[in-house]
This record gives C-alpha cells, structure tokens and sequence, in this order.
C-alpha cells in the first residue's frame, strides 16, 4: 500500500514519517513514534482515551486521520512535565487521589489541559463540561473534578 | 475469635499499624499521572504478530464444515488456529480447584453454544490482514433451536445446549441439580401469616465495559518458556489456566501483569491468553490477540441475569414467618464462575434477618446467551436488589416503616441462621439505625436503643414457638389471612397495627399490566418526607 510522508509537532519536537492510508492519529503516535500516552479504548470516538492536543484543541485521536495534523502541533500527556517537574494538573490529580485504574487518565489530563489554557479560572460547571467527553469507567470523576479544580488558579488561591 | 499470631515473624512485622483513616498514596499513582504506567498493549515486541478469531453469528448451530483455502492463501496470514490444534481444548475456569466439568473450549469444533463463539483464530502480519483473512472463512452451520429464558431451559424437552450438562443445570456434587436450604417449615410459616406476598424478580446481563479491553501479548522467551503480557485480573488463576489448556507445565509460562485497565470481574476468564500463546506456540513469534471494543460489549461475558421469585409470609405485627426462594441464574452456555455464583447466593439467604421457616433452590441454568461470570459481588448482588425490594414492599403491606420493619426482623447475635450457623458480631441494626440518622429519617426512640447485641436494648419480636403439625394445615388457614398480590392496590389493615400513629403512606403502584416484575423506580413508591 503506498505510503506518504508526514510531518509535524511532537510534544515540541518535529517527527518525521511514512503513514498508511487510513491510519490514525493514534497509531502514528503509538505505533510510528512510540508514545504510548494516548490509550486504545473504543476506537470509535466514544471514550476519550485517546484525547491529545492538536494546536491545543482537544480531539479523540483514535478517529483522527494522521494526515490531517501535517504541519501542526500535537500534544500528549507524555509532554506534560517539564523536566521531572509535574505539570500542576499532574500534582493535582496524584494529591487528590484522582486515578484508579489510571487508564483514562492520560486522556482526563490533556482534556483538563486544553481547558486551563483556554480558562485558568474555570467553573465546577466549565470543568465538568470539559471531561464531559472522558469516561473514566471506574467512576471516579468526583476525585477528577476535585483534582483539575484544585490545579486551576481558583484552587491555587484557596491553598 | 479472631486471633492474631503475632509470634510469626516478630522480627519482621511493624506493628506500628496506625494506616487506616489516613489517606496514603497509591504506588502506581505517579505511573498513571505521567502516562508511563505499563498496560499489556503498552509492549511492541520485534516482529509482533496479531491473532483475531472468527466469532459465531448464530447463537446456536452445528458447525458441519469449515473451508479455510481461501483464508489461508490470504495475505501476510501465517498461521490459521483451529480446535483441532489447542491440546487441551475443552475447560472450565473452577476445575483448577475441582469444581465443575470442563465444558468450553477454546475455539468451538463441532458445535456453537452462543453468538460471538470463537470458531477459528488467524495469526497474521497486522491487524488488517487478519480481519481479512477471518473475512474469507467458510463456515457451514446447521442452526438449531436455542433458548435465551431460564424457565424455558428447565422445561422438559428443552434444547440441551451443553452436552456436559444435558439438564442444562451445573450439577453439584455430582448429583443435585441445583442448591438448596431447608429451615423450619415454611408452609406452617405461611399458614400462620396474615400476609402472603409473592413477587418476581429479574436482573439484567451488565457488562463490565473496561476502558481497556481484554488482551494478551505472548512472546517465545529462552528455555523454552513463554513470556506473556495481560490484562488479566486474575494472573496466577489465569497461568494455570493456560497451562492446562496447552498442556505444559506452569513454569514454562512467564505471565507480566497487574496494571489493568478496569477490570471489575470482567477479566478473569482467561480468553486471550491461551490463543496468544498458543500463537507464539505455532508461529515462533510475539503473537498480541486484543479484543475490539465491539467484541468487548456483545460477546464478553457480563454479569449473570438472574430471574428471583419471593414469597413470604408475614404477620400483621410485621415479623416474617416464612421466605421461600427459587433463583435461577442464567448462566448463558457455559460455566464460567455462574456455579460458584450460585452458591454464593445460597449461602447468602434470607438475608440478615431472622426468619424462623426457610426453604431455598438456587439453580445455575445454561442457556444459548453469551457466558455470564464474575462482577462486584456476583451472586449476592442480586439477591440482594430483590430481599430489599421485597422488605420494602413487606413494610408497605403492613403499615410499618421500612426502616422499623427491617430492625424487627434483623438477625441478632445469638440468632440461629437459616444454614444452623449461630449469627455473630451481626451489626444490621447499627448500620439501620446510621442509615437513618444520616438521612435525617425519623425513627422511634425504642428502636433507636435496640442492639445487635445479646440481651441489649428493646427485645425483639418474639418469633413463635414451633407449633405441632397439624393435619390439612393449608385448608386451617386463618380466616383473616390475605392472599396478597402486591401490584394491586392492597386492602386496608384489619385492624390498627400500631400504638402510635403513623405518617401516611402512598398507596402502591397500580397493576402492572402482565407480571410480577417491578420497576426499580418503584421500590421507594412508600417513603415518606
């Protein structure tokens, strides 16, 4: 099958490759690039496991085509530290006990992510409405909501 | 008593425990928040192969023949899996602890139990190709009657569905078709109560819909050993599993795992594992069988539905005389975890209460529906859902509080159970009167003193003596005995149940138009405000 080639942002790296016609965003990151931080749930758009950052706008990248992003900036929940330092939202949901299984989690960050850079204030509501597309099938949302609440700049000043 | 042997290891222990009701961090926190926690599909292994299985599309056939030339000339396919090729293909989950007859093989040979069975598994470069090699296989079903209801599965002359239990009932002990409890006399029981309340219950299949699905990478390691990556619950259970279906001694099995992306019971049943491997096996190569998301949902197994009736017999000073039980848990056509769910049910009548006539059958039924397993608290779950249901609705006949009627009836330390097991350290009426506090729900001060505890607190109930048979007990009945169905309106008290007044109640639902079943929404229909 022919291949073409496609570039783009990586976590701020530029990455090169051949992709497959019909091949995901999700594959190229994991199969092509070996970030393993986007997770496989459904494949059809439903869980939001997947959830990355593309110019950061949040999409399902399991139902993205990987040519689509050529030329643009992808982010992952593994580029959200700087150096060993946690990224807050990563502080906020290991101090609020926001993970179980911790399968969703990846996609709950860069949701969580996409919505501080936008709003660093949000509402409980603005928060909910922003992992809305995210099941987190242990049901632990409340500790999530709790967690990205506490990592916003609201929570930054109560503390 | 619980005794602690402290002796053991006094060198080694800290018994320093102050952990409980402090939080602590969860070790593999900092793993899941950066992303870097290690799921078995988080492995890419050189030269990984991918397995995908041709699934049933009826729910009941014989399979007359199987043309697999076109598969197998399909491209990148390296290897197509037949029964004919797993050494042990026939199992049940419980033999490792020698419960239960193998009864499900790994891939289905001449017959298919239920839709979405695995017929044949292909090992192919990617994904792609082997989906398109499953495309290309032939199969020719003769299709048979099925039977999707667990009454109709009991009827005689019902389709036997699996041959290793031809009255389509596990069987216990080799002989008994089902499980049961004896105490007191219940038809007595009945005779004396003022009430009759007799009622249908029936769960629904839930699926466990982990974010990640069920998988497993196999890869050929040195000396011979397989090194397995999985998703399971359940990893040494499911070791020894494979070891029995592959016919190789457990050590020669290497399985990684722990980190699971949900699970809640719904990975416990070993169904990648030995085809992986087996895979790794056949084709010298990492073999990574995944199961889609489509799969996961309508051929994984869910937790069980159950069908429960209840009929009790309660008096009109609300104690309940006699509870009579007959559950039939739908097993779908296989065993799975269903027998031992079943005696789990068992073990967990008639609730935590005390009732002095019991009589119990629990039956694990095989119908063509996909296999039920493990799920939260499978086999009490349930039951549970219909004995509360059930108090409720008691409660209700008889003009009580629902919280009230349930501390008249609660068992008590000292009580004797319906298995002859002597209650202790029960604690029903503590967790009640919580409840209630909690709630902010009204209750008395006597039943606020009472104690789970011997000889504590407001007496209980007295519950009557056994009384002599008697000749043609069903025809003495008492003139004032209602024969009460619940779904109708039911007819007023004979007579004040109670010294002190009593909050009014809503009036029950109106008739359901066919059967017993109640809607969940309908179990508060009497709570007060």
């Amino acid at each position: 099958m022919a291949k073409t080639p496609l570039q783009f942002r990586h976590n701020g790296r530029d990455v090169a490759m051949f992709v497959e016609g019909g091949m995901s965003l999700l594959s190229a990151l994991r199969d092509e690039i070996g970030d393993h931080s986007p997770k496989f749930g459904c494949g059809q758009g439903g869980c939001g496991a997947c959830t990355v950052l593309i110019d950061g706008e949040p999409v399902l990248s399991c139902i993205t085509l990987a040519e689509t992003v050529a030329g643009k900036s992808i982010e992952t929940a593994d580029g959200l530290k700087t150096g060993p330092e946690l990224h807050p939202l990563q502080a906020a949901f290991m101090d609020n006990f926001a993970a179980q299984c911790g399968y969703c989690t990846p996609g709950m960050l860069m949701a969580a992510k996409a919505l501080f850079d936008r709003n660093p204030d949000p509402s409980r509501v603005e928060v909910i409405d922003a992992i809305s597309g995210n099941i987190c099938r242990c049901t632990g949302y409340e500790a999530i909501i709790n967690a990205i609440l506490a990592a916003s700049r609201r929570g930054a000043r109560r503390a | 008593m619980l005794e602690l042997r402290k002796d053991i290891f006094a060198d080694e222990r800290d018994d320093n425990l102050k952990e409980i009701g402090k939080p602590t961090q969860r070790q593999d926190m900092l793993g899941h928040v950066t992303a870097t926690s290690v799921y078995f599909n988080d492995h890419k292994l050189q030269g990984m192969l991918h397995l995908k299985v041709l699934r049933s599309p009826h729910s009941h056939a014989r399979i007359r023949r199987l043309d697999l030339s076109e598969a197998e000339r399909s491209p990148g396919v390296r290897r197509i899996i037949r029964g004919a090729d797993v050494p042990r293909n026939l199992n049940t989950l419980l033999s490792l602890i020698n419960f239960g007859k193998d009864d499900e093989p790994a891939l289905a040979v001449d017959k298919i139990r239920y839709k979405g069975e695995p017929i044949v598994a292909v090992v192919a470069d990617s994904e792609r190709e082997a989906f398109e090699a499953v495309a290309k296989i032939r199969v020719d079903y003769e299709p048979l009657p099925t039977v999707f209801d667990v009454e109709e599965a009991l009827k005689p002359g019902a389709p036997v569905i699996n041959e290793t239990y031809p009255k389509n009932t596990f069987t216990y002990h080799d002989i008994y078709d089902h499980q049961k409890i004896r105490f007191g006399d219940v038809e007595r029981g009945f005779a004396a109560a003022d009430h009759i309340l007799e009622q249908r219950y029936q769960m629904s299949p839930i699926e466990h819909a982990p974010t990640e699905t069920n998988g497993s990478i196999a890869a050929p390691d040195t000396n011979g050993r397989y090194v397995v990556y999985t998703s399971t619950q359940a990893l040494f259970f499911s070791l020894d599993t494979c070891a029995k279906i592959l016919d190789v001694p457990s050590n020669k099995l290497h399985f990684i795992g722990g980190t699971v992306g949900g699970g809640f019971g719904g990975k416990v049943d070993t169904v990648t594992e030995p085809l992986s491997i087996l895979g790794a096996m056949l084709t010298g190569r990492p073999v990574r069988y995944m199961i889609g998301r489509e799969e996961e949902m309508l051929y994984c197994a869910p937790r069980g539905a159950e069908r429960i009736f209840i009929k009790d017999g309660v008096s009109r000073d609300g104690r309940i005389l006699a509870r009579q039980f007959r559950c039939l848990f739908d097993s779908g056509a296989y065993t799975r975890l269903s027998s031992y769910a079943a005696v789990k049910c068992a073990a967990h009548l008639p609730g935590p209460y005390t009732i002095p006539n019991v009589y119990a059958e629990v039956y694990c039924v095989f119908t063509n529906r996909v296999p039920a397993t493990a799920m939260r608290g499978f086999g009490v779950t349930a039951v549970d859902f219909a004995i509360e249901c059930q108090m409720d609705k008691l409660a209700h006949l008889v003009g009580m509080d629902p919280m009230e009627f349930r501390l008249i009836n609660a068992y008590r330390d000292g009580d004797m159970k319906a298995h002859r097991r002597e209650a202790k350290n029960t604690a029903l009426i503590e967790c009640v009167q919580v409840a209630a506090e909690k709630a902010k729900w009204p209750m008395r001060d006597e039943f606020k003193r009472m104690s789970s505890l011997k000889d504590v607190g407001a007496p209980r109930a007295a519950t009557p003596a056994p009384q002599p048979a008697r000749e043609s007990i069903l025809v003495n009945r008492p003139a004032g005995q209602q024969r009460t169905v619940y779904d109708r309106p039911a007819p007023p008290p004979p007579e004040p149940i109670r010294p002190t007044p009593q909050p009014p109640l809503s009036s029950p639902p109106a008739a359901a138009p066919s059967h017993g079943a109640i809607r969940f929404s309908s179990v508060f229909g009497g709570r007060r405000r």
